[in-house]
């Protein structure tokens, strides 16, 4: 994807700019999520499990937006076409990730050539087919992954965890609202 | 804690204790804050209940904050308690303004704690060879070995019997502080000229030309990037080299934000025209690839030059400039000698520029009517000049500087708000020393040792089993010789330091022996060839300071507690210094043991101020100071309170509680020569070294190396941090596809590159980029040694042609995990 000048602009501009460019998207609706978990006896966050798609709905090269643990992390669910690791579904290549860039947060952009994950603000590139290992760039992590559960009997793909931690968090599981 | 999901994170709280610090690696120095609190504890998520400020109860926008787990870690200070911190880069610092890189990202992580893997590998106490085996040891035992053997050399052979294989710079594993206290042992105790740097086989500059010419090689500011009608970057990769200075500083001006900071320093009625870019390269780099992406396609111009000829390029643009009149002929009148001589010495006509650069005379008209032409309001454009190991480490690093410096000369493109001539850097700079006991040329010290010279080779915070030239004979000539003293040391049971050094003594003088001590936080590859190993401490674990690219000077504040028994270099060789004062003075020879004085530090703050604070001062000695004789102004205190914005040295004045830097350098036109001209210098095209030419007639594949954004220098501490390690287990190799396809090979397996002075692995990585006969690796990776490859061919100065290699490649065949678990999608944002 080329990046226009004005998106450039807006995404290596100031912080206002940078998150003007953002407002009224999703990123910044309020968050309605579980309550992370708290209790004794529990390593783990307690993810919900959330319906994002049937496989048979997904194009290879096409990816889907969804929210993910709640309404405030966009993530992306990718057909890639290729059998690829942790992938799910009849080929065993749908994957999904949040797609706040772990550097600064900034959206990524799905290559469905290279299908890679590229982030226009500081030019990090992630691959969607190796649990999001950051191909060159700034970040420090992996693009978190999207946990996925696949059933054969209704071909339905449910989101039911996280792997990594989500740009801007705290924990992934935000507090209620 | 090892924690693989990694689905949350602790939060500093609001009242964490907060120190500033540069970053350790690349020369850019960006500004972090280091928040540290108590294990147990935990900041809330609304803003005023964590030190970051910051509403985590919902989600937080994007470019507010850069937060990972490896920004943070779990310390256990010396009392035993544990102890949090996390390392978030600074948005008031000038350098970055909150940018950070994925090296300085990374910091925390490799802080010391005993429950990472990196961690684990930390040297933590000194150690000594028996024969077979490394037993721990006491401070006093260690500094005894070494005086004992040192004094044994010294007396009997001379100084010359010495080596050194040392750190000259800033940021980790240097530091003014570490300069001194190294420099005054060395040059000013030990009296020894068998030093070589930490990256080159000599005691030299990387910059001999510039300095001849009068000047210094870090000559302007990060912000007159901005103000530049057009920048000129030559052998470099901004973007994975010096990460942010590209991101905060070059794409602001080449996206057109600038205008305002144009406005400020230029002339009145001067045109003010959007940035340029002139790349010159002979790989199409990740910046170049990402600026195609990033930026206005009619500001770029991508000369893709045959490796080694930028001499000739520079001279057929200076032709070309004069033959259109387009130098400052009243600045050359006035200010400068030798513009005649030059000219005529380097004369290139275009059509013979073209045929050795590979460059069509289109693209250099056009790169000089960018770069030199009068603008339209008659004022000559700015134009910055930032050139790095593409030059420095390139066919005869003298020649090509003098040709490059003499277009900027011609061209007033120095001392100019949005000109400068520098280097782009690799680390940051740090040096204070007591001057260099040899001439120049200095000492080639690694053909010394090749050729049996050398008792003693002490290597000090670095490593030229990866860093050197010849790198394969040198690697095996240390360990055969090392392998002598390890013998002899296998007899020896029971025996005290002083009887033990005797054996020694007799294995280096009689058998052609050498000591080996390594003086290091890791055991690194050159530990191998150790008999003795000192355990080191870096940044954050003492204060630290270092000046950036710019000549910002720093303070890095230790927060943390070196593991075991570590300390400073500075303090390191202070022990050895009052060791080997104390041996002179029990036999009584007072003039020996004077040369050892003066090394009564405690802290790391006392040897500062011995040097980088005594410079230039009444009654002091001699001293090479980065900071001049201002330096004394810089006081810990006053360095603490100037916070990551520091001062740029040379440091003007104290006032106002602030010290006063200097933001751009030569801007009275007086240059550093003894007539306060600056000198051309003739530079006339060489074509390539006899050595070099028989290796490129010979092999098919020019072999280009440098760094990968996200492992630094030799990568000591990469290697065992797997979020990098796990990206790049060996070298990739970059290759077009072309000639992989001609060779079987596929992305993922194992090669062998060789020529006829060593061999080396890579894994291959096919990018379409790269052009076919080249390819690309890491310069110094651990397991993927290029100067294997690099014959011993130096300029007149002992400075490498490191980007002289050709090689002819073999597929060794494939490990199923590097294939499995390394992306081998392309680098570059295309």
């Amino acid at each position: 994807m080329k990046l226009s000048r004005r998106q450039f602009l807006a995404f290596t501009g100031t912080t206002a700019a940078g998150s003007a460019a953002l407002g009224g998207s999703l990123l910044l609706n309020p968050a309605h999520a579980a309550e992370g978990s708290e209790q004794p006896g529990k390593v783990n966050l307690d993810y919900p499990t959330t319906a994002v798609s049937k496989a048979g709905d997904l194009k290879v090269g096409q990816p889907v937006s969804f929210t993910y643990p709640d309404a405030s992390s966009p993530c992306t669910l990718v057909k890639t076409g290729r059998k690829t690791q942790g992938g799910i579904g009849p080929d065993g290549d749908i994957v999904a990730y949040s797609i706040l860039c772990t550097h600064m947060g900034c959206p990524v952009n799905y290559s469905s050539e290279e299908r890679t994950f590229k982030c226009p603000c500081h030019f990090s590139v992630f691959d969607s087919e190796l649990n999001g290992q950051m191909v060159s760039g700034q970040a420090t992590e992996n693009l978190p992954r999207i946990l996925l559960s696949y059933k054969d009997s209704d071909d339905s793909i449910t989101a039911v965890g996280v792997e990594g931690l989500i740009y801007g968090r705290q924990a992934n599981i935000l507090p209620s609202a | 804690m090892f924690e693989h999901k990694k689905g949350r994170i602790a939060l500093p709280p609001a009242n964490a204790q907060k120190t500033q610090t540069c970053c350790h690696f690349c020369i850019v120095g960006c500004g972090y804050h280091v928040y540290k609190w108590p294990a147990e504890q935990e900041g809330g998520l609304a803003p005023n209940q964590n030190a970051l400020g910051l509403d985590f109860r919902k989600q937080v926008p994007p470019l507010q904050v850069t937060m990972t787990q490896t920004m943070t870690n779990v310390i256990q200070d010396d009392d035993g308690s544990y102890q949090r911190i996390m390392i978030l880069p600074d948005k008031d610092c000038k350098v970055n303004s909150g940018l950070s890189s994925t090296r300085g990202g990374q910091m925390a992580s490799i802080m010391y704690s005993p429950q990472t893997p990196v961690g684990s590998k930390r040297v933590k106490y000194p150690r000594v060879l028996a024969g077979d085996e490394w037993r721990d040891t006491s401070w006093e035992e260690a500094m005894a070995l070494y005086s004992h053997l040192t004094k044994l050399v010294l007396d009997d052979a001379g100084p010359d019997q010495l080596m050194f294989n040392l750190f000259d710079h800033g940021g980790a594993g240097g530091g003014f502080e570490n300069t001194w206290g190294t420099g005054k042992l060395i040059f000013t105790g030990l009296g020894t000229k068998m030093v070589r740097q930490h990256n080159r086989p000599a005691y030299n500059s990387e910059c001999h030309a510039t300095r001849d010419m009068g000047i210094y090689e870090l000559n302007n500011s990060y912000e007159d990037a901005q103000m530049a009608d057009c920048i000129f970057t030559v052998g470099a990769n901004a973007y994975e080299t010096q990460t942010n200075y590209f991101l905060n500083h070059w794409l602001p001006g080449l996206t057109g934000q600038s205008v305002d900071r144009k406005r400020e320093v230029y002339d009145d009625g001067e045109t003010i025209q959007p940035t340029r870019i002139i790349l010159i390269d002979p790989r199409r780099a990740l910046t170049v690839a990402l600026l195609e992406e990033a930026i206005d396609n009619e500001n770029i111009l991508f000369l893709d030059i045959e490796p080694g000829t930028d001499t000739a390029l520079f001279n057929g643009l200076l032709t070309y400039v004069v033959d259109q009149g387009w130098q400052d002929d009243e600045f050359i009148k006035e200010y400068t000698t030798g513009f005649e001589d030059a000219v005529k010495a380097n004369r290139m006509s275009l059509d013979e520029t073209s045929r050795i650069t590979g460059i069509s005379k289109d693209k250099i008209i056009q790169a000089a009517e960018w770069a030199y032409k009068p603008k339209e309001s008659g004022h000559l454009p700015r134009t910055m000049h930032g050139y790095e190991k593409g030059i420095i480490w390139g066919n005869d690093n003298y020649r090509i500087q003098s040709a490059l410096v003499d277009l900027v000369l011609a061209t007033h493109n120095v001392g100019r708000r949005g000109t400068g001539v520098v280097r782009m850097g690799g680390h940051q700079e740090g040096y204070c020393r007591p001057p260099f006991p040899g001439g120049r040329p200095a000492p080639y010290v690694d053909q010394e040792i090749l050729q049996g010279n050398g008792q003693m080779l002490t290597s000090w915070a670095c490593n030229s089993f990866q860093t050197t030239l010849n790198a394969e004979q040198y690697r095996n000539e240390v360990l055969r010789r090392s392998a002598i003293v390890k013998q002899a040391l296998r007899k020896v049971r029971g025996a005290g330091p002083e009887e033990k050094a005797k054996v020694i003594h007799k294995a280096v003088k009689e058998d052609g022996g050498l000591f080996v001590t390594v003086i290091d936080l890791y055991a690194t590859k050159f530990a191998e060839a150790a008999h003795m190993v000192l355990p080191a401490a870096h940044t954050g674990e003492m204060n630290l300071t270092s000046m950036n690219g710019e000549r910002r000077l720093r303070l890095s504040e230790k927060f943390m507690d070196p593991p075991g028994t570590a300390k400073p270099d500075c303090l390191i060789a202070a022990d050895m210094a009052n060791a080997l004062r104390k041996l002179y003075e029990a036999e009584g020879n007072t003039d020996m043991a004077k040369r050892f004085e003066g090394f009564d530090w405690k802290t790391e703050e006392d040897a500062y101020n011995d040097g980088f604070r005594r410079a230039g001062q009444p009654e002091a000695p001699i001293i090479h100071s980065q900071g001049g004789a201002t330096g004394h102004l810089a006081t810990y205190d006053r360095l603490r309170a100037a916070g990551n914005n520091g001062v740029q040295l040379p440091i003007k004045e104290y006032k106002n509680s602030e010290l006063i830097g200097t933001e751009m350098m030569y801007t009275d036109n007086k240059f550093d020569t003894d007539d306060g001209k600056a000198h051309f210098l003739p530079a006339p095209w060489n074509g390539f070294p006899e050595m070099v030419d028989d290796q490129r007639k010979k092999y098919r594949f020019w072999i280009n190396n440098g760094r990968t954004n996200q492992i630094w220098q030799s990568a000591y501490h990469d290697q065992h941090v797997e979020f990098r390690r796990g990206r790049y287990p060996m070298s990739p190799l970059e290759i077009n596809p072309e000639d992989a396809k001609d060779l079987g090979i596929e992305s993922g397996d194992l090669l062998e590159l060789f020529n006829d002075y060593g061999a080396t692995t890579a894994v291959a990585y096919l990018e379409p980029d790269i052009k076919q006969g080249q390819v690309f690796m890491m310069a110094m990776y651990f397991n993927s040694v290029m100067g294997d490859l690099v014959t011993p061919w130096t300029d007149r100065n002992h400075i490498p042609y490191y980007k002289g290699a050709w090689a002819d490649i073999r597929r060794i065949g494939q490990i199923d995990d590097y294939a499995d678990k390394v992306s081998f999608k392309r680098r570059r944002y295309v």
